[in-house]
């Protein structure tokens, strides 16, 4: 049960913006310009560095539906996304994709953490500042959703069909939930 | 020196906030809500809140400017410093105790916030919004100070650059100035 009274059965972060819509227009707001923005990485890669950090701050919730948009994104290949999960070094992104989630594993930990070697392997594998900046923004960003969905205890589906259906709903976008559609 | 390109004269966050203005604009608006938008937790409460989040996080900007921000909205530097020490014995009611230790168990997890310190902090006469605003005031600051480590940013060393911008944190609040930044280049 969640740590303060939210309406039951709505899960993890939607039951919180319900809660609280003021801050969650900004919440949503932020996950929007985040993973659908302009950029040059690509969204589906996006998505897998949210599910990556979330896997390591161990919010199931987070993890499993953003590992949904993810892999919805990645489609044909959408078995990377198990494998980043699995064992990140040993899977099949590329070298750049593994520079950055490096340094998103890092930012999880503490922002102290990433070193000048982090960034500078990134760049000789091609990641640019606003990528190297926006890899660092979407492991920071996780690490308040993350503590955010936990930290009040909200709902934590464990029917995985619950996640498909979210992961291909989250590829359209984030809008706040209202209460007459929730 | 920064990870990558920064203006010189806007050290620590706002250089970043600059560097990044789409997402910058949710990241303010949720700020202003939650530190100074309508709340039964004094604006000088909720700055105690990340203040010691950022200090768990050992980010020296962000301690350093929100402890400025702390001690003019409090008028004096006693209850920051002393929550810094030890939150079981800082001059604060026991709900600010209860939820500052609320905080401080979010900065390291999510699932540390266990229903005991919820339940205390009830206990104390603390509302679910206020549970709500405390959780999501720290695990916003777990967001700044990775932001702002992660990447490398100038932390200042003179402390009346903190002054200041304890000042303009109070004056201000967290909306991006109307006027931009091009006054403080020197």
């Amino acid at each position: 049960m969640a740590h303060i009274k939210v309406e039951e059965n709505i899960p993890g972060i939607r039951s919180l913006v319900l809660f609280r819509p003021e801050t969650g227009k900004s919440l949503y707001d932020l996950a929007q310009v985040l993973l659908r923005g302009p950029s040059s990485l690509p969204e589906a890669e996006r998505e897998l560095i949210a599910a990556y950090v979330s896997y390591r701050n161990d919010c199931m919730f987070c993890m499993k539906s953003h590992a949904a948009a993810a892999r919805c994104l990645y489609g044909a290949e959408e078995k990377l996304v198990d494998e980043v999960l699995n064992d990140m070094q040993q899977s099949n992104v590329s070298n750049k994709m593994k520079a950055l989630l490096h340094i998103a594993g890092k930012v999880q930990i503490l922002g102290k953490e990433v070193r000048l070697e982090d960034i500078i392997a990134a760049r000789s594998l091609g990641a640019d500042d606003k990528e190297i900046h926006d890899t660092v923004l979407i492991a920071a960003s996780f690490s308040m959703f993350n503590r955010y969905v936990d930290g009040l205890a909200s709902f934590t589906p464990t029917d995985a069909t619950v996640y498909e259906e979210m992961g291909k709903r989250m590829v359209n976008g984030y809008l706040p939930p209202s209460s007459e559609q929730s | 020196m920064p990870y990558i390109p920064l203006e010189d004269h806007l050290p620590g966050i706002t250089g970043l906030l600059e560097y990044s203005k789409d997402t910058a604009a949710p990241i303010r608006e949720l700020t202003q809500t939650l530190l100074r938008g309508p709340s039964t937790l004094t604006e000088g409460e909720r700055e105690l809140i990340a203040t010691i989040v950022s200090h768990r996080n050992q980010c020296t900007f962000c301690v350093t400017a929100h402890t400025a921000a702390a001690d003019i909205l409090l008028g004096e530097e006693e209850t920051s410093t002393k929550v810094k020490q030890d939150i079981s014995t800082a001059p604060v009611s026991d709900k600010m105790k209860a939820l500052l230790t609320i905080a401080s168990l979010a900065q390291e997890s999510g699932k540390s916030v266990t229903p005991e310190s919820v339940q205390k902090a009830k206990d104390a006469g603390a509302t679910d919004i206020e549970i709500h605003d405390t959780v999501l005031i720290a695990a916003l600051f777990c967001l700044y100070n990775r932001y702002v480590d992660g990447l490398s940013t100038v932390t200042p060393t003179d402390p009346a650059f903190y002054k200041g911008l304890g000042e303009r944190l109070k004056n201000n609040g967290y909306n991006r100035l109307p006027e931009g930044y091009e006054h403080l280049k020197k």
